[in-house]
């Protein structure tokens, strides 16, 4: 089927475009970008009109909670949230029961992914068996099923020779391998950042070095093994500099932050409001102005870092409710709205979401180039709209902008050439 | 872009805790913490105590202020001496109660806290008290509870102990009369001390001159100047000048988890003797939430010595417990009479 997207403002860093373009699309495949291919008759026409046109965007941390969680969420929920809201694939960390750590857990999971229909899903394979931090999982193996990635999130609990040794066998396979920086003893208890709210609300904090004695020690075995090493859902100022360090000495570290964490500090958490509860904690407003700098230096790229969770997840005393927010729905008006304040351009924006994730992955998706998948999302970045229960698609209504008005809505997504969303 | 949209991230949210722990007349209704509460609340606690305070030296230990009440005392953390001074204050204003321990009882088959609640509610509970190890579960039963429930936190984590702190502060007002002069330094483990945060919020809220914190650095929270404290990490110095004490109890598990190095080197530091007592002024009250361990926090002569008024404490916590009751339960009129 031959598609026409007509009028819109087209934003693709990848071929540096950034101007009102027609983009044309035939057989599931990107066919050019502001001149009409010869002879290209279309079925369909978007009129893009006032709307930005940009590849669809590529998350790099999400729990999809299928298998083994289904009270929940299950992969078609979150897909359909996902795809509504602009992410024509999303990666899936191995945290389910049973752990993504074998390949038929990761048919299952693509076959559930497929019949849904929605966003493509990309498994991330357990790095050690049942995420337990000390046999290598078969990453080969992994990797034939369809893993695009290793990972040990959501936990940290490796010791560094293990994870040296994971590191080098990874990197045999030519595998990424995605971290979440954390060090489990120095965090121990802790549930939000070690400052004046936790001072003041007598709960267990979470050090900044808790964070950044596991990036030190990531850097230092990403060096010495030369894998290719990701870490996902970065939180402090202190991070941002190591970073930015290990980057200038030419180690091939890269990271994300959620994109939830360039918005909210720990003085959200309020008087203990579990909706704040999340991991890494909600922490400084210098540490937020730093990593907003990052994202606009290019020091590192943005995730959603989605936890959907049940109702009974949250309610409970704070220290004992499970952490997290489910945030893919919101990551592109949050995303809009630093836009909106000149902290960061379209292009840079969009280069976070989508080119920049995917060229981490090795995927040809997150451009508009000609012979790439049309996986590309429409967005009318006026359009407002208010978090409620009757338009929100993930299956866990466990985020912080209930009730709150955003800015910036999906109008259409396609994946693969194919008009998956269309408002 | 609308400023609407993101939460805000500029004050801190304490007004919320006393939008929660008052009715629209401004009255209270569930005492959760001392943080956010006006000069004018805390006074008038005290204040209705004293109105309390002779009721123990009755012939009939009783008044009939809250007859057919039912106040449940909900216990998820063991405890014998708040909750028998909790049961002890319902029963002498006439209440009906009931003592559950939920450490052995239907929570640890798996049943929820809001079950729990829903089932005593639905047994026409007039007011729960409560505690819990984890900070904030007083509040989070409070956003849960019918309208006419109150909720009285009895301690939650590391959190607040309110009544604690006021009958602390009734006790250091019936001897000191004002606080506007006073300097008071508190001692010990401020990081896990819900008692402690409970009274710095109203020795600052009652106007203190100065509210110290004396402590190592172990056991202090990360960021104790923003409590509105001056923190000292020596025992002479903190104590220079000062008018009241509290010294806080030492909890065991803190020397296996590498907070301190032993019981022997902290009484040698941060315990308080006679010798020590001599840095404060002449006339200085020492005050301990109890049980005390003698030896680790203080010398046996301090604690039985003229400055002590520890005994006191226990009996002024019962008056303390009968006005919060009273209070929260709307019947304060009916008490003055």
């Amino acid at each position: 089927m031959n598609i026409l997207i007509k009028n819109g403002h087209v934003i693709d860093p990848a071929n540096e475009y950034n101007d009102v373009l027609d983009v044309y699309i035939s057989n599931s495949k990107i066919q050019s970008v502001g001149k009409q291919p010869v002879g290209f008759d279309a079925q369909q026409t978007i009129d893009a009109t006032n709307q930005l046109v940009m590849p669809g965007f590529i998350d790099l941390n999400a729990s999809l909670r299928e298998p083994g969680y289904e009270h929940k969420a299950v992969i078609a929920s979150e897909t359909k949230a996902a795809v509504s809201a602009g992410y024509t694939s999303v990666c899936c960390l191995p945290d389910t029961q049973p752990v993504l750590d074998s390949a038929s857990v990761v048919q299952l999971i693509l076959d559930r992914a497929e019949s849904a229909d929605y966003s493509k899903v990309l498994p991330l394979g357990a790095l050690t068996v049942s995420l337990e931090g000390h046999t290598l999982s078969e990453m080969y193996a992994l990797k034939k099923a369809g893993c695009v990635a290793l990972s040990q999130a959501p936990n940290n609990n490796i010791n560094a020779q293990v994870l040296r040794r994971a590191l080098q066998y990874a990197s045999t396979h030519d595998l990424l391998v995605i971290l979440k920086p954390e060090d489990v003893l120095v965090k121990d208890a802790g549930c939000v950042h070690d400052g004046s709210v936790s001072s003041r609300l007598g709960l267990s904090g979470i050090p900044v070095a808790a964070e950044t004695i596991a990036i030190a020690q990531i850097i230092e075995l990403a060096e010495e093994t030369a894998a290719r090493v990701h870490l996902t859902g970065i939180s402090s100022a202190r991070a941002v500099s190591l970073l930015a360090r290990a980057q200038l000495n030419n180690v091939t570290i890269t990271a994300d932050v959620h994109a939830h964490q360039l918005h909210l500090t720990e003085l959200d958490v309020g008087t203990f409001d579990a909706n704040y509860h999340t991991s890494p904690p909600l922490r400084s407003a210098d540490d937020k102005d730093a990593l907003i700098a990052g994202v606009a230096k290019g020091v590192f790229v943005v995730s959603s870092g989605h936890q959907p969770h049940d109702v009974e997840a949250k309610q409970a005393p704070f220290p004992s409710t499970e952490p997290g927010i489910s945030s893919l729905e919101t990551v592109l008006p949050l995303m809009l709205e630093l836009v909106d304040d000149g902290l960061l351009s379209l292009s840079q924006m969009v280069n976070c979401l989508a080119y920049a994730p995917a060229q981490l992955l090795g995927l040809e998706t997150g451009c508009l180039s000609a012979q790439a998948p049309a996986d590309i999302c429409i967005v009318d970045p006026n359009k407002t709209w208010q978090v409620n229960a009757e338009n929100w698609l993930s299956r866990g209504m466990n985020t912080p902008y209930l009730g709150h008005q955003m800015k910036g809505k999906v109008t259409h997504t396609l994946v693969n050439g194919r008009i998956i969303v269309e408002k | 872009m609308s400023s609407s949209k993101q939460p805000a991230s500029t004050s801190f949210k304490a007004p919320d805790s006393s939008r929660l722990q008052l009715d629209e007349q401004g009255r209270l209704r569930h005492f959760l913490t001392t943080d956010g509460l006006s000069k004018d609340i805390l006074t008038e606690i005290m204040d209705v105590a004293e109105s309390f305070s002779s009721v123990g030296q009755q012939a009939v230990k009783k008044v009939p202020v809250l007859r057919g009440k039912t106040i449940v005392n909900l216990f998820f953390e063991n405890s014998t001496r708040t909750r028998t001074t909790f049961d002890l204050a319902a029963k002498r204003l006439s209440a009906d109660v009931i003592n559950l321990n939920i450490a052995t009882s239907a929570t640890s088959k798996g049943e929820s806290i809001l079950d729990t609640i829903r089932n005593l509610e639905a047994m026409q509970a007039d007011m729960f008290v409560v505690r819990h190890s984890a900070s904030g579960a007083a509040h989070f039963i409070a956003n849960n509870v019918e309208p006419h429930v109150s909720v009285i936190n009895a301690g939650d984590g590391s959190h607040a102990h309110p009544t604690q702190a006021m009958l602390d502060m009734f006790t250091i007002r019936r001897e000191k009369k004002v606080f506007s002069s006073l300097k008071v330094a508190i001692i010990g483990d401020i990081l896990h001390s819900r008692v402690a945060r409970s009274q710095i919020h109203a020795l600052n809220t009652l106007g203190a001159k100065e509210v110290r914190v004396i402590a190592p650095k172990t056991l202090l929270p990360s960021d104790t100047d923003s409590l509105g404290v001056h923190v000292y990490n020596d025992l002479a110095t903190g104590l220079d000048d000062v008018d009241v004490i509290i010294m806080l109890r030492l909890q065991r598990e803190r020397m296996g988890s590498a907070l301190l190095p032993s019981e022997h080197e902290y009484f040698e530091c941060f315990g308080l003797t006679e010798e020590k007592l001599a840095y404060a002024k002449p006339d200085v009250m020492v005050m301990h939430p109890g049980p005390i361990n003698r030896g680790v926090e203080m010398d046996a002569a301090v604690a039985d010595g003229p400055h002590s008024v520890i005994l006191q404490q226990v009996t002024n916590g019962i008056a303390i417990r009968m006005a919060v009751m009273t209070l929260a339960l709307g019947q304060a009129k009916g008490a003055e009479q």
